[in-house]
């Protein structure tokens, strides 16, 4: 059972799944779908580096950011086609990841956190401020959506609105992010840095360079931030200053939690899970951001495995369901004679 | 090319003359100070809750940003005399220290023992709840407070005006850091204090309640945010934002001085708030980013700070 799970081929499932989507539901629900698929891979990105390699960035956003200046802006004023344009992107995020993350790999635990969280807010400052590159403060508005008239010829999709167009874009580009982030996972690369997670000190006695594994680690997180940010800056029409502000790095994080970070899927499940979930919220109340305190609240005491942990240990284990059971009982009790 | 040697030439003169004007000179330092005080007055809370509680606390802007808003809230139930706006800042402070009170009892005890990723997201969590929550209550409209008339007026020194409401700051900011001082090195909580951030359970073992003495920690942290929160409402305007905004100085401050370290903030806030003022002649539109470089070369060549000790 366990490892017929394991086994399915799980993006080429789920891509082929959300290829329907534009079918059957209305144009904001497309739009969303956009929006998470496109998250999906800025999540799982970072779990390269959180559940993974067991570093956490706080400052994610900033190769996000990066990725999405450099696309629209060779797109909107250089007319580069899409897909180089995009590869330069997720480029752009890899090389500076590269740079940040040479430094930021030589500390751990809550200075790691700090520098990224520094550098991250460097970016957001140099492009909050670069007016005749980056449009400061109003952000850059001229990304154009890629051309998409060779998309006439296939039947069902070349009638299709140019949002529902690009969602199969930002589809099918996902997908190949997130297969090659699958590969690169449960490569033996991959088993290294969860070594490296699990005991830094002695991966490095057996001989492996456990600064250098955390470095590529950093670049590749990076890269595929970057690409992700690519695509949301056209989704969005628009590159702003905050997607590179830490509070964007913050989103990501929680959503990577919620969905549990020893999931490969948790991210994506989180960003899908967070971003559903904002889209209903927001039409009863701007209080967004206070369910969303209350949610990483609830998940923190009661939860801390995310969604998928959680499904996980009572799919499976059952005896850490019974003292997960038990836990939340606890913590209930606690809140309640709290209040 | 000779249009940039121009622009920078330019640049130059312009740079070269400001700083030449002593009058300017001394303002800025004034300026820079100033603001160092009100930093510091936040970021000693959060090294001290560093330093004792290991925990990265993002809600401690929160604290400060509830602080504004009770003191704006309290002068306009109390009066807009100098009593009244002295009141409004104690009860402000205390009403602050409460809600750390309520929030260290009911709920961050439960985190010590966690991961720091799920630290860090607890405290953040607190972000979003009570920025939300000063929203609901307050609403977004900026509120100001304006200064009370025992400390109106201001001193004119050499063509340099230096108000009343500063020299309070600048005598408050380094009576706080002597009375931490007093409190840590000379007396016996402080030596309880000092143990705890050291060895948490050996501590423990040697009969100490721990667990009290972090809520007594917090508090007074909570205590000294919320103070800051008020004192600053009459120099700067309250807004939604601002927790976010001061606590991403007071990490760059406390970064920069040794997470944990007194004289270390003390010696950030300095260097934040002098570099800020300075920094604004110099490139006037770069110098937040100036501040972002030194926080990330601090901890590329020292990650402990200036003046913190490496940890182990």
């Amino acid at each position: 059972m366990n490892d017929l799970v394991n086994r399915l081929p799980w993006t080429l499932i789920l891509t082929l799944i959300a290829l329907t989507i534009p079918f059957y539901t209305t144009r904001y629900y497309t739009d969303l779908a956009t929006y998470i698929v496109i998250f999906a891979v800025f999540a799982t990105s970072l779990n390269i580096l959180i559940g993974s390699t067991g570093l956490v960035s706080f400052g994610h956003a900033a190769y996000f950011g990066i990725g999405a200046y450099v696309c629209g802006i060779l797109m909107g004023d250089y007319n580069v086609p899409f897909l180089i344009a995009w590869v330069l992107g997720g480029l752009a995020g890899a090389l500076f990841a590269a740079f940040f993350g040479f430094f930021c790999v030589r500390l751990t635990a809550t200075y790691f956190s700090m520098l990224t969280l520094a550098f991250s807010q460097i970016v957001w400052a140099i492009c909050f401020k670069w007016n005749s590159v980056t449009g400061g403060e109003q952000g850059y508005p001229r990304v154009p959506y890629p051309g998409m008239d060779w998309m006439e010829a296939i039947p069902l999709i070349g009638s299709m609105r140019v949002t529902e167009k690009f969602f199969f874009i930002a589809l099918i580009m996902s997908a190949i992010c997130i297969a090659a982030m699958r590969r690169i996972v449960d490569s033996p690369f991959g088993r290294i840095l969860n070594a490296i997670r699990d005991n830094p000190e002695r991966t490095q006695f057996i001989g492996i360079d456990v600064r250098r594994y955390r470095w590529i680690a950093f670049v590749l997180a990076g890269a595929f931030a970057g690409l992700a940010g690519a695509m949301f800056g056209i989704y969005k029409r628009g590159v702003f200053p905050d997607y590179a502000y830490w509070a964007k790095g913050a989103e990501v994080l929680i959503m990577t939690i919620l969905g549990g970070i020893h999931n490969f899927w948790g991210p994506t499940v989180g960003a899908t899970a967070l971003i559903l979930l904002n889209g209903v919220i927001v039409s009863y109340t701007e209080y967004w951001p206070f369910v969303l305190g209350v949610i990483l609240l609830i998940l923190l005491f009661a939860f801390p495995g995310g969604i998928l942990g959680t499904l996980d240990t009572l799919v499976r284990k059952p005896e850490e369901r019974r003292a997960m059971l038990r836990s939340i009982g606890r913590t209930l009790r606690i809140t309640r004679a709290g209040s | 090319m000779s249009d940039i040697l121009g622009l920078l030439a330019g640049e130059w003169q312009r740079i070269t003359t400001t700083l030449s004007d002593p009058v300017f000179l001394i303002s800025q330092f004034r300026t820079g100070l100033t603001s160092a005080m009100f930093l510091f007055l936040i970021a000693s809370g959060l090294s001290l809750i560093f330093g004792v509680l290991k925990i990265i606390n993002f809600a401690h802007g929160s604290m400060y940003m509830i602080g504004a808003y009770m003191a704006w809230y309290m002068t306009l139930i109390l009066s807009k005399t100098t009593l009244g706006f002295a009141g409004a800042v104690l009860v402000a402070a205390s009403t602050v220290a409460l809600i750390g009170l309520v929030v260290e009892r009911f709920l961050l005890q439960f985190m010590y023992r966690r991961e720091e990723l799920y630290q860090l997201l607890f405290t953040y969590a607190l972000v979003l709840i009570f920025g939300d929550a000063c929203k609901y209550l307050w609403g977004t409209e900026p509120q100001s407070v304006s200064r009370p008339a025992a400390l109106a007026g201001s001193w004119e020194m050499f063509g340099v005006r230096l108000p009343h409401y500063d020299l309070m700051i600048l005598i408050i900011g380094p009576a706080i850091a002597f009375g931490f001082w007093l409190l840590l090195n000379r007396t016996g909580y402080g030596r309880i204090i000092r143990a705890a951030a050291l060895d948490r359970e050996m501590l423990g073992a040697l009969g100490t309640n721990v667990s009290r003495l972090y809520s007594g920690m917090f508090v007074l942290a909570a205590f000294l945010a919320g103070l800051a929160g008020a004192l600053v409402t009459p120099v700067k305007s309250i807004v939604p934002g601002m927790d976010v905004e001061i606590i991403i100085e007071a990490f760059i401050v406390v970064v920069i001085g040794g997470l944990g370290s007194l004289w270390g903030t003390l010696l950030g806030s300095l260097v934040y708030g002098l570099v800020l003022a300075f920094g604004i002649v110099i490139f006037p539109r770069f110098s937040i980013f100036a501040a972002f470089i030194i926080m990330a070369a601090v901890l590329i060549v020292r990650p402990w700070g200036l003046l913190g000790r490496p940890v182990k």
